[in-house]
């Protein structure tokens, strides 16, 4: 259990929404006071280690576990021998098929890295070293590596993710301008700074479970089904998260052998998955190729775009990295086709990574853009708004809000854009070339219910309760914020409490979409809390309001009032006292009324079926961006250094700019480490991900990133979320690697179209 | 990791004594040692700590030579006034070199001792061939993913790169090595792959790095050390050179150049033949480009380091026409 108190910060203002109020669990991060999943102590505890497959095809013949059995304190060895008795849980979106055994410790290897056993010890260094005991007999069978094996074939084309209008083939044959290119992302991997992992205990057919998570609700139901206990049976504990970016919103194979683990022993178990097994226990983000052509007019006027990507996949699930995602929406085209393929290869089931989909759709397309504006000689910021979409092409639908042309025009003016030459290799100081770039970028608005409890305590504190989570993102920051506005109760007197599957539902924290959702039940709620004061000071026989005439009240700075500032006025405390009451509570959720039944709360707390895309009404509704970016590249060493950034957003209202601006800026960073360092190297003989820990697989330090400067030209929109907010966490990343690449080929003349540009690309 | 057992040493003499056990290894800063045992490559029976020996870390600099105490850590050493002044690539090959964190702990003993990071010496649960840690089980890195493996100094054997900064700047600088009972010249101490790869430098069981020795010389006044990656700090070198030069009282002519690569070789590497062609010269941006080319000379590639081959003369001549910059010999 977590209660966040809340405190204000320098120059935070009055804590309401909208303002810069600083994180509420900043202090506790900071000073080592909160408690992540892999640090909650748990008394007579077990710990496990994963072993992990060494080839990337075929079979485990045998596992010969005799030598790590009999080592000093092992407690059990799990291999694909063992039954666990797990039946496979429903994906997503609450498909499960029927009475499937579910074997995380699979016979048949179908990735490197791989989950193939697990020792259970005393200590986390006997199991560590027994792990290595253990011996794993395979029979090899051909692999697939990678999108260029000649046995990859075409793989599949996403019939769901085609899109096409007008004519697209014929109207970019006829077209004056034509340029076509190939754009490539490699594997990339989220490596948050807490490793994943949990602590399982059982208490009887209770299983309560640590573990980070982006969906609490949603991983208890994963743990339930696995194991055939009833929801309600299984806990999700949450508090704090060390990163997620996609990665933390679903049980893992290794989950499900610690719990197993567990049950089986009868004691905790606790299994941190190491840094380099991260790499393969779950999906990064999967390797990608789109070719693009476009067809212009000698004017820049677009005239078709046609869009042929892949991604990779696992051998054995789907899991499509969407090259056309961003592709229909950013620019005015009269004919565009799109199509995605899926191509399996032996890998780990690629996963979510901040702006999945439109991340390398972005970087396809915005690339494109600009190699068309060289071609034809135009600047790039014009050619941009020269076709700018009015409405969504795709679905036909009018914008709800769409200030991108403001980002470009705003976020132009603050660069100086208007002070570039155009010529490649124009820009210079000293042995450095000097270039500038723009990527512009999207994420669609999803939608989803979720529900929030308020409770007023006799002291006149309150509490706001979910079970949404938290991971950096600001969520128990900006719910103090909305329950402190509804409430007309100070920042200050509020207590959140979040990241925990038995509190009241919540949506996933991904897609961008938590904080719209979550802050319109807490509004609720609140609100609904607000209401029930006031109709109790008004009614209630011991309120001393109920003599006063007053026929509705004021709720402001914590104090309730009669409107004229005539007669009582008292503290919540004063209130709650004089009525007697320890706590009032109100649980109120954003269901659709007549679909507020059990099965309506276990869909939408526990699945993402209920989630509405952008366009499910009338409207296409988006966040938009657009980056300004110079690189300084020195000439004789290829290397590129990001010297200046300028970003503009419409994430429509910022409920709290300051967080998200922090989030922004970290999806910038994220884009440089991306565009210039990120890439999962992969031996080709064995598939094995060779630069699987921090020292090899390079993100961005300090010293990489420079002054970047984000401007907000959103307006609220109301019809993407209750309180006027769009998405904010992942919209920052796409683009910034198109920016790079185009800053790039401005400063050097040479296009890279597979990233990262890594100094021997250039010279 | 398997169980070890450990031995504080109260002495010189009683680490050297307990070293000469098999399966015994020092342990200083232990940013290597902590490293590879949890990577499954080192598996000592019995670690001997060094830290606590007193007289092992200090720092004397006088007009004859600075000498570094092998317990020094590379922050200290990096941050010292005088290592600063008067060897400003050996600090600057520190303070470029791994992590704050890192440099905090790290000893300067430890630094030379440093194993390469070829990512198959270091994965021995999945590429069981590796020469260094195995010998005769062959090299997994040939064929493999070879972006950072060695150009220059490489052997059937072994292609993984001496990963060190400080080593490059030591050896441009005839630096000894001091082992309690023989100095050996840095250049010495370190040894080619060759067909024993796993053998890495001349120190035998039971001897101790105690100090480093760096004479003073009027090129090691006027170095610099330039390091060039992907990433701005915490990455090993796609391609350093450690450079000093001295001219002649006319103050354009070389009298003494001292030039060393790396993160191109598999061990520190003094690249003579182009200090050769520029000693006696007057410099230019010519002639330096021309001898940087000199310190490739026999560089063989495996796939993916092909680049490094043309990089590093780059490097070279850089940083060479940025010393003479510097001094006010070129414009």
């Amino acid at each position: 259990m977590t209660i966040m108190e809340t405190r204000k910060h320098g120059d935070a203002g009055d804590g309401l929404l909208g303002t810069r109020y600083s994180r509420l669990d900043g202090k506790l991060k900071t000073t080592g006071g909160a408690t992540y999943a892999l640090e909650h102590p748990v008394k007579n505890l077990t710990y496990a280690v994963l072993v992990q497959s060494t080839i990337p095809a075929g079979r485990v013949v045998k596992v010969d576990a005799t030598q790590a059995a009999a080592a000093p304190g092992v407690l059990m060895v799990l291999t694909p021998e063992d039954d666990l008795g797990l039946k496979v849980a429903s994906d997503w979106y609450g498909n499960r098929p029927e009475n499937q055994p579910f074997n995380p410790l699979p016979r048949d290897v179908s990735f490197n890295g791989q989950a193939t056993a697990a020792v259970i010890a005393e200590t986390l260094e006997q199991a560590t070293e027994a792990a290595r005991l253990v011996k794993v007999s395979y029979e090899e069978t051909p692999p697939v590596m990678s999108l260029d094996d000649p046995n990859a074939g075409d793989g599949k084309v996403v019939d769901m993710l085609t899109v096409a209008w007008g004519d697209a083939e014929a109207a970019f044959a006829e077209a004056p301008v034509k340029i076509e290119a190939e754009y490539r992302t490699p594997r990339e991997y989220h490596v948050p700074i807490e490793p994943h992992g949990l602590t399982v205990k059982w208490e009887g057919d209770f299983l309560t479970v640590w573990e980070p998570s982006q969906w609490t609700h949603g991983m208890a139901r994963t743990y339930a089904e696995w194991f055939g206990i009833p929801y309600e049976n299984v806990r999700i504990v949450s508090p704090f998260i060390g990163g997620g970016f996609g990665s933390k919103a679903m049980g893992y194979a290794y989950s499900a052998v610690a719990a197993a683990a567990a049950r089986t022993l009868g004691r905790p178990v606790k299994l941190a998955v190491t840094r380099p097994q991260t790499f393969t226990a779950y999906g990064g983000r999967a390797a990608t190729k789109q070719t693009i052509r476009i067809g212009a007019t000698e004017n820049g006027v677009l005239q078709a775009i046609v869009h042929n990507g892949a991604s990779e996949t696992s051998v054995f699930a789907d899991f499509p990295e969407q090259t056309g995602a961003a592709t229909p929406l950013l620019y005015a085209v009269p004919n565009l086709s799109t199509r995605h393929r899926l191509i399996p290869v032996n890998t780990v089931t690629p996963g979510a990574l901040r702006a999945p989909g439109k991340n390398p759709s972005a970087f396809g397309l915005e690339s494109a853009i600009e190699e068309l504006a060289y071609a034809i000689g135009m600047d790039p910021l014009e050619l941009r708004l020269k076709n700018y979409a009015d409405h969504d092409y795709q679905s036909g639908k009018p914008w709800s809000t769409r200030r991108l042309r403001e980002a470009l025009t705003e976020g132009a003016e603050a660069f100086g854009w208007s002070r570039r030459s155009h010529a490649p290799r124009s820009m210079r100081d000293g042995r450095q070339l000097v270039g500038w770039g723009i990527g512009c970028g999207c994420f669609p608005v999803l939608t989803a219910a979720s529900e929030a409890l308020i409770r007023v305590l006799g002291d006149g504190s309150v509490e706001v309760v979910s079970g949404a989570i938290d991971m950096g993102q600001g969520t128990y920051t900006i719910l103090a914020q909305t329950a402190a506005e509804a409430l007309g109760v100070p920042t200050e007197q509020i207590a959140v409490r979040l990241g925990d599957s038995s509190l009241p539902g919540a949506t996933v924290a991904g897609g961008s979409m938590l904080a719209g959702a979550i802050t319109g039940a807490v509004h609720k709620a609140a609100t609904a809390a607000r209401e029930e004061l006031i109709g109790l000071a008004l009614n209630d026989a011991r309120s001393p309001f109920r003599e006063t005439g007053a026929n509705t009240l004021t709720l402001a700075d914590g104090r309730i009032a009669v409107p004229s500032g005539e007669g009582p006025s008292l503290t919540l405390a004063e209130l709650m006292s004089a009525l007697g009451r320890e706590s009032i509570e109100a649980q109120r959720n954003t269901l659709p009324e007549g679909a507020n039944g059990p099965e309506d709360h276990r869909r939408s707390w526990t699945t993402m079926a209920n989630i509405q895309g952008p366009t499910a009404g009338d409207l296409s509704m988006h966040s938009w961006c657009a980056h300004f970016v110079e690189v300084k590249v020195d000439e004789d060493f290829g290397t590129v250094r990001v010297s200046r950034v300028v970003s503009a957003f419409d994430c429509g209202r910022l409920y709290n700019p300051k967080l998200a601006e922090s989030q922004w800026r970290g999806g910038i960073i994220m884009g440089i480490g991306q565009a210039l360092l990120e890439e999962g190297l992969v031996d080709a003989r064995n598939g094995r991900v060779i630069n699987n820990n921090l020292g090899d697989y390079l993100v961005p330090t300090n010293a990489d990133v420079p002054h970047i400067q984000v401007i907000s030209v959103g307006i609220p929109d109301h019809d993407a979320s209750v309180l006027g907010g769009k998405g904010v966490g992942e919209v920052g990343i796409v683009g910034v690697a198109p920016a790079i690449a185009n800053a790039v080929f401005h400063a050097t003349g040479k296009r890279v179209r597979d990233l990262p540009i890594t100094l021997e690309k250039l010279i | 990791m398997r169980d070890f057992s450990y031995l504080r040493a109260s002495s010189a003499e009683e680490a050297r004594h307990a070293a000469l056990q098999v399966g015994a290894t020092l342990l200083a800063g232990g940013t290597t040692l902590l490293d590879l045992a949890k990577c499954g490559v080192i598996e000592p029976e019995t670690v001997v700590d060094i830290t606590h020996l007193s007289g092992l870390g200090q720092i004397a600099v006088n007009k004859d030579g600075a000498t570094i105490g092998a317990l020094a850590r590379m922050g200290e050493v990096a941050e010292h006034p005088q290592i600063r002044a008067d060897f400003p690539a050996v600090a600057e090959s520190l303070s470029l070199a791994a992590s704050a964190q890192l440099r905090n702990m790290a000893t300067i003993g430890g630094n030379l001792l440093q194993r390469t990071r070829c990512p198959y010496f270091r994965d021995p649960g999945t590429f069981s061939a590796c020469n260094k840690r195995s010998p005769g089980s062959g090299c997994s890195a040939i064929g493999g993913v070879t972006r950072n493996h060695a150009v220059l100094g490489t052997s059937d054997s072994c292609i993984a790169s001496y990963p060190g900064d400080l080593a490059v700047a030591l050896v441009a600088f005839d630096a000894l090595v001091d082992l309690g009972s023989r100095k050996v010249a840095v250049d010495e101490f370190f040894l080619l792959p060759g067909d024993t790869p796993d053998r890495e430098t001349v120190l035998e069981r039971g001897e101790m790095i105690t100090a480093i020795s760096i004479p003073a010389s009027a090129a090691a006044k006027n170095s610099t050390y330039l390091k060039i990656r992907d990433r701005q700090s915490y990455e090993f070198a796609a391609a350093s050179a450690a450079v000093g030069i001295e001219f002649e009282a006319d103050g354009r002519t070389v009298r003494n150049i001292r030039v060393a690569l790396g993160g191109v070789a598999t061990k520190p590497w003094r690249a003579r033949s182009v200090e050769q062609a520029l000693a006696g010269k007057v410099l230019d941006a010519d002639a330096v480009d021309k001898a940087s080319r000199l310190a490739v000379e026999g560089a063989v590639a495996h796939g993916g380091n092909h680049y490094k081959i043309e990089l590093a003369p780059r490097v070279v001549a850089r940083a060479i026409l940025t010393m003479a910059q510097n001094m006010g010999v070129l414009a």
